[in-house]
């Protein structure tokens, strides 16, 4: 089991270093460049695939929490916090990449579009959550906590991103189109496929770095136990 | 059932009756709104016109921001002298508990509101346009969620040591639908004279509030399992 998932992870290494290359290629040497927004729509590639991630991740939180409310255990707690903590990452970059991209094609960094907004939120219903596992307390007590605020946000991001709809089409129509690029749907082939690529690429990036991720936590536990037992023993003997 | 919401009103009642004898909290809520009034009649000129457009959006800002302050009190006042670990030892479900908090937390944000609205219309001369009943319906479903969701997470936040600071951190976030929904639901019945585009908003809030109450009553006992 153990030599089966150290094979997994040197896998997902090699692929993840063959891919990127690829991607990066793909995307700013294949993909035709696009008519409007020129050069700037390449930051479209790895934006799409950041925020996937970003409630990919979230999502995940989710589960894990449901689960970690009915089954507890030290597992689902630790992939949990791993899952939020690249969660952020994700959501930090998709909101910078986003901001940068809105900046040359809508001329402005922020707008109180519903995606924008959500994605937002997310950060900081993220940045919630990681609080509320930095608290004092053995685990089994913050996973409960966290657990819950995980369930509890989760469901209140489908909420906001109606709410956010709701209200933006209150005060202007829709200015910008389904689908991020104004094409609505009718992507090139080409950029269709470098698209679902780093849509994969940044989807195995995020298996990689949940498997390390766990991996460090795992041992983070270990390293704390032995030293709780030395500090144990340490304190008998000077009884 | 009918022993949960006994048990819950008798919570409350208790809340009640140690605030009415100290008066510290709901009276530093009252002073704090009518400073946050102040404040905003300080950052936007109040001769302006433009007030006029910030009054609906200012009445949940003065709602939450004193808000905020009373629930901070409502699970930390309990740490004194052990009384949280004296009412989950009491024979009551954690249910209980949680809505007896939530319905004294809803009384005293809302008599804050009695003082603090009325209070805002005066100050900024402020005529109500649109039905007075709406409003009032608007402002309980929309308070009612809030207090929903705050008294949860005030309960969640009172584990951890900087509490008052942890709380508006988690409570903003997760309030954030409620509060578009809330003030454009108010702005339309203040300004106009036909309610009908609040409607949705009041389904909205309706929505948001039915969830959270359900999933706040189901996850609560996980919160006050081991504090």
């Amino acid at each position: 089991m153990r030599l089966c998932s150290k094979y997994i992870d040197k896998a997902l290494f090699y692929v993840l270093v063959i891919f990127f290359p690829i991607i990066l290629y793909l995307v700013f040497v294949w993909s035709p460049i696009e008519k409007v927004m020129g050069p700037a729509q390449k930051i479209f590639y790895f934006h799409v695939g950041c925020a996937w991630v970003a409630f990919l991740a979230f999502f995940i939180v989710g589960i894990y929490s449901v689960w970690s409310l009915i089954r507890p255990n030290i597992n689902s707690f630790i992939t949990a916090g791993v899952s939020a903590e690249i969660g952020v990452l994700f959501t930090s970059i998709a909101l910078v990449t986003g901001m940068i991209w809105g900046k040359t094609s809508w001329n402005t960094w922020w707008s109180w579009e519903p995606r924008l907004v959500t994605t937002g939120i997310l950060w900081f219903i993220y940045v919630a959550y990681l609080f509320i596992r930095k608290m004092d307390g053995p685990w089994q007590k913050i996973s409960k906590l966290s657990s819950v605020f995980g369930i509890v946000g989760c469901l209140n991001v489908p909420i906001v991103f109606m709410a956010t709809r709701w209200w933006n089409t209150k005060l202007h129509p829709i200015v910008f189109g389904e689908g991020k690029n104004e094409t609505g749907g009718g992507l090139d082939p080409e950029m269709l496929l470098t698209l679902v690529f780093s849509l994969l690429t940044i989807t195995l990036l995020y298996v990689f770095l949940m498997r390390k991720g766990v991996e460090i936590e795992r041992m983070r536990m270990v390293v704390k136990n032995c030293k709780n037992e030395i500090m144990n023993k340490l304190t008998i003997r000077e009884d | 059932m009918i022993s949960v919401i006994r048990d819950a009103l008798i919570i409350a009642g208790k809340d009640i009756v140690s605030e009415l004898k100290s008066k510290q909290t709901v009276g530093m809520m009252v002073i704090f709104s009518i400073l946050v009034i102040m404040i905003f009649s300080f950052a936007f000129d109040p001769v302006d016109r433009i007030i006029r457009n910030v009054i609906p959006g200012l009445i949940w800002v003065i709602t939450i921001f004193s808000g905020i302050l009373g629930l901070n009190r409502s699970f930390v006042s309990e740490f004194e002298n052990s009384c949280l670990s004296g009412l989950r030892l009491a024979p009551v479900d954690p249910v209980s508990i949680y809505l007896g908090k939530a319905a004294a937390n809803f009384i005293f944000v809302s008599i804050v509101q009695l003082f603090s609205v009325p209070l805002l219309f005066i100050l900024f001369d402020y005529k109500l346009k649109g039905s007075f009943i709406w409003l009032l319906a608007i402002i309980f479903v929309g308070t009612f969620g809030f207090i929903i969701i705050g008294t949860f997470l005030a309960g969640l936040a009172a584990n951890a040591k900087n509490s008052e600071m942890l709380l508006p951190l988690l409570l903003l976030p997760l309030l954030s639908p409620l509060v578009i929904a809330a003030v454009q639901a108010t702005r339309v019945v203040i300004e106009n004279e036909s309610f009908g585009e609040a409607i949705s908003w009041i389904r909205l809030m309706a929505g948001y509030d039915l969830l959270f109450t359900a999933v706040c009553i189901l996850l609560f006992e996980y919160i006050l399992e081991d504090t």
